[in-house]
């Protein structure tokens, strides 16, 4: 691995990405969904090293935004410097209520009570941007991965299948496979879910989710797989296999999967972007994981207007962060797809 | 005119005293002109024998052109057939009324009848029209058209919008020409504020559509696409050209029946055009653009945005202060009984306790949605009657600020309680868990229902914002009463209560939390429908509001719909747009199209 840095280089950005999001109860300095109503559409804070006398702090700190003015809603925010607040590692918050304790957690990074510090500014809602974009991605790159693994596994089966059985069940596959790819996948989204129940936890709608996205995805997996399953079958150890007597699971478990593992594996790393930007799409159009709960897509459906799109730039965090991991998923699977033809060329 | 002073001094004598002496005074001074009163015939003269409006306020300067936008084609151009909005604000203005509501004043006042009178029992009118008054293409306007026009609105063969309107009790009204310039209605019962109907009845030209009409053909004549010089009214404006999906031009009518108070027949402007904008981004952006002279309409969002911008650019913005419109969430009261609908059955139980109401009222931070939805540009709401809404608000309507502590004990006392993690219950133990229905494509609703959801859940309830679209929604809470709660909001008709009765009458086809009313129906809900049809027929002001103020109690202390906020109505124009005087109903800019003008030309008379 070591020999193709690309690849060792996006697998591990990859890792760490998917690490700070699983790890975002710990990462994210507020709970993604706490509303701050005085601090509606907050611009990102600034992290100071140095104070309003020029004098350099070693531990940085932050200064709260105040309303630029005395009115019901502010048009802009100020930073007021008299109430900074330094930044500390590995805070303690403790949620209360009626003067017991509800909740109490540890983050990586934060300010001490009651002020606040806001990384990636705030949205409508004043809830913290960063803290939605870490929960965010586990449902947004949590979807990608599940519903790639979804799809890819029924692909993997009915490929082999197609591939190694022939005949007609090569023929129902595959015209199977035709029709997955001409649906329209929002359509098939609206009419599922207007069989649902009315409302859908966030874990139901996530679910949903995942299950329409890898159920409908599985075709072009399938399609390519069966190609090499095609192939595969005619080479001369499988023929041996069949000649010895091994079954046809036998065979396709111990000859023909190791065949398309590569393929299947570069599949995979073309799946999962395309399916975050799935799950994206859904939830940007309000029909996949609901307020309050984050998703990369349901950040984003605020930028419809142009009141945001034109003012508040930090509202397009989420958008951006698509970009990286989706080149870090190409670059991975490109180098994959490099080292595998590689090895095929080695054996 | 004062609505309050004529009913409470029991005068049924309608018609505006102010406008007939400066009518009177306008005939002396335009007929002491020889100037403004020639012998030929012209239409941009006024005449002596014209019975010409004379308009109060400021002058303006004759000429020029104005453009405004619209979101979509007009579908038709026919006063008879037209639904949408589009269609209805080109219209207003190629069209007048007999009696029309000043959208600023929100009073009616003379229009083509320039008075009215109405007998002591209340159920018969005599309208006198103006005499020389002419149609756009020049045709004279009689009593002919009147009787014609409403022959035409109230066939049931055309199912005219204006049908439903012009029906009182369930009978039409009988119209009867008494003289070339005499109409009589005769209404099957008294009505209040009677003279409201005729406001945006159109008069139709019978010389060009009797035809139509007697071939069965009126539905269809007068598209968009039709020849300009075939359409004719009595309004400001007539058409010019039409260019679907690009914009509409409008001309000046030169036979307009207005002047103003320094003889100038009115409208000011040229033209006017319209350009077909499809959405409210689109259409600010083109307004910075300079593309557009004036827009209405405007989001708080954008408003925002255009305020920011406006020191460097030519334009003012309006903050009209609080539209008809009211926002609420509505809880599912329909009954039930015939539908399979067990688990949304199961919640109309707490639904039902007015307690359980309250309790939601209160939790709500009206306030914060204010803030954070319309950024401040809207009115927090108790009852259904808004601020804007100047004759019939009640003002003793208490207004309680958002309290947690008083929705917890109205729960505790309807038996509702929390588990140890925090979860409200229900006496069985039930959680307290429902959806709020919305429509994505309106965001100012879903940001109301993300507030309400975390309002709610500091009382431990568990909500769910369930987006569909529009249609489903609407199926859904008009046909199946599949849902839970929902988020709407309506506009206050008219700004008189009579439009109301659809919405807060049991069985009213806007009674929309409750189209299928459940038996017994609450005492407040009778009180309600015994209010609402009574003042129907009370011809006296004070006793109308009286009713009306009670309403809007029983509202405000029983909450059928929780009313949340009442959004602002928001304009902005060039600076070059004089005359320009924004209304919170009816069409917020171009109700008085007719006295806008351009302040950057020299002006003719």
């Amino acid at each position: 691995m070591i020999q193709n840095p690309k690849l060792w280089l996006s697998a591990v950005a990859l890792a760490l990405i998917h690490l700070v999001v699983i790890g975002a109860g710990l990462f994210a300095p507020y709970d993604p969904t706490e509303q701050n109503r005085d601090l509606s559409m907050a611009p990102p804070m600034r992290i100071h090293f140095f104070d309003s006398r020029g004098r350099f702090h070693f531990r940085p700190f932050v200064c709260p935004w105040v309303a630029e003015a005395e009115r019901a809603i502010p048009s802009g925010y100020v930073e007021d410097c008299n109430k900074a607040s330094p930044l500390r590692l590995l805070v303690r918050r403790v949620t209360m209520r009626d003067g017991n304790t509800l909740k109490a957690s540890w983050h990586l990074f934060g300010v001490d009570a009651p002020a606040q510090i806001f990384l990636m500014g705030t949205d409508d809602y004043g809830r913290d941007l960063f803290s939605r974009l870490l929960y965010g991605g586990q449902t947004s790159l949590g979807a990608g991965l599940l519903a790639a693994g979804l799809s890819l596994s029924l692909g993997l089966l009915l490929g082999c299948v197609a591939g190694y059985f022939g005949a007609w069940a090569d023929d129902v596959i595959m015209r199977g496979a035709e029709l997955f790819m001409a649906l329209p996948w929002i359509y098939l989204l609206f009419a599922v879910r207007a069989f649902l129940p009315l409302h859908l936890g966030t874990r139901q709608a996530f679910i949903l989710l995942i299950s329409v996205i890898g159920l409908t995805g599985w075709a072009r997996p399938a399609r390519i797989i069966r190609g090499v399953v095609l192939s595969a079958r005619q080479r001369g150890y499988v023929l041996a296999a069949r000649g010895f007597g091994a079954s046809s699971v036998s065979i396709i478990r111990r000859h023909i999967l190791p065949e398309v593992s590569s393929v299947a594996l570069t599949q995979a790393a073309l799946l999962v972007p395309q399916y975050i930007l799935a799950e994206v799409t859904f939830s940007f159009l309000g029909l996949g994981v609901g307020e309050p709960e984050p998703s990369w897509g349901n950040m984003l459906a605020s930028l419809q207007t142009y009141s945001v799109l034109e003012g508040h730039w930090w509202m397009f965090a989420s958008g951006i962060a698509l970009v990286p991991i989706f080149l870090l998923f190409y670059s991975f699977a490109d180098s994959l797809q490099g080292r595998l033809q590689l090895l095929d060329l080695s054996r | 005119m004062i609505a309050g002073e004529q009913y409470s001094g029991g005068k049924l004598e309608w018609g505006d005293m102010n406008y007939r002496l400066r009518y009177g005074l306008c005939v002396l001074i335009l007929s002491s002109l020889p100037s403004l009163a020639p012998a030929a015939p012209t239409p941009q003269a006024s005449k002596t024998d014209e019975d010409i409006l004379i308009t109060v306020g400021d002058t303006g300067r004759r000429g020029g052109r104005l453009l405004a936008s619209l979101h979509s084609d007009p579908k038709t151009l026919n006063p008879v057939t037209a639904v949408d909005f589009p269609s209805k604000q080109v219209i207003g203005l190629l069209f007048a009324d007999l009696i029309h509501i000043d959208a600023y004043t929100q009073r009616t006042e003379p229009a083509l009848a320039k008075s009215w009178k109405a007998s002591a029992s209340g159920r018969h009118y005599t309208l006198e029209l103006r005499h020389g008054v002419r149609f756009s293409d020049g045709h004279p306007f009689d009593a002919d058209d009147v009787v014609f026009s409403f022959k035409v609105y109230q066939d049931e063969k055309l199912h005219s919008p204006q049908r439903d309107l012009l029906e009182v009790a369930g009978k039409p009204i009988q119209v009867r020409k008494t003289g070339p310039y005499q109409v009589d209605f005769d209404l099957p019962q008294p009505y209040a504020a009677a003279e409201r109907l005729f406001d945006s009845v159109r008069i139709l030209p019978r010389h060009l559509l009797e035809r139509a009409y007697a071939e069965g053909k009126i539905s269809q004549v007068w598209a968009t696409t039709s020849d300009p010089s075939q359409i004719a009214g009595l309004g400001p404006f007539r058409l010019k050209q039409c260019v679907p999906g690009q914009q509409i031009v409008l001309e000046r009518n030169p036979f307009y029946w207005k002047a103003d108070p320094s003889g100038i027949r009115l409208p000011y402007l040229d033209e006017i055009g319209f350009l077909i904008v499809p959405t409210e981004d689109a259409e600010v952006i083109r307004f910075q653009a300079g593309d557009v002279d004036l827009i209405s309409r405007i989001g708080a969002d954008n408003y925002a945005t255009l305020e920011q911008a406006q020191r460097a650019r030519d334009y003012q913005l309006y903050d009209a202060g609080p539209g008809l419109e009211y926002n609420f969430l509505f809880f599912n009261l329909n009954d039930l009984s015939s539908k399979q609908l067990p688990d949304i059955a199961r919640k109309q139980e707490w639904f039902r306790r007015v307690e359980f109401r309250q309790a939601v009222s209160a939790a709500i931070d009206r306030d914060s949605i204010v803030r954070l939805v319309y950024r401040g540009r809207a009115t927090p709401l108790w009852d259904q009657v808004t601020p804007g809404n100047k004759l019939w608000i009640n003002a003793a309507i208490p207004q309680p600020a958002r309290s947690l502590a008083r929705a917890a004990d109205l729960l505790r006392t309807a038996g509702f309680t929390r588990r140890g993690d925090g979860v409200l219950v229900d006496g069985r133990g039930q959680p307290v868990e429902f959806s709020i229905l919305t429509n994505p494509s309106n965001a100012q609703r879903t940001k109301i229902a993300t507030i309400v959801q975390d309002d709610l859940a500091q009382l431990g309830m568990q909500v769910h914002i369930v987006p569909l679209e529009f249609q489903a929604v609407m199926a859904r809470i008009f046909g199946s009463y599949d849902y839970e709660t929902s988020v709407l909001g309506l506009v206050g008709g008219d700004a008189d209560p009579n439009p109301e009765i659809n919405v807060w009458t049991s069985g009213g086809a806007t009674h929309v939390w409750a189209l299928s009313e459940t038996h017994p129906v609450p005492e407040w809900q009778t009180e309600i429908d015994r209010l609402m049809q009574a003042q129907t027929a009370m011809l006296d002001y004070p006793k109308r509001k009286q009713a009306y103020d009670r309403v809007q109690e029983l509202v405000a202390q029983f909450d059928p719909v929780i009313c949340l906020v009442s959004p602002h109505v928001l304009v902005a124009a060039k600076n070059t747009v004089g005359g320009f005087k924004p209304a919170v109903m009816g069409d917020y800019l171009l109700w008085n199209a007719d006295q806008l003008f351009r302040t950057d030309i020299a002006g003719r008379r």
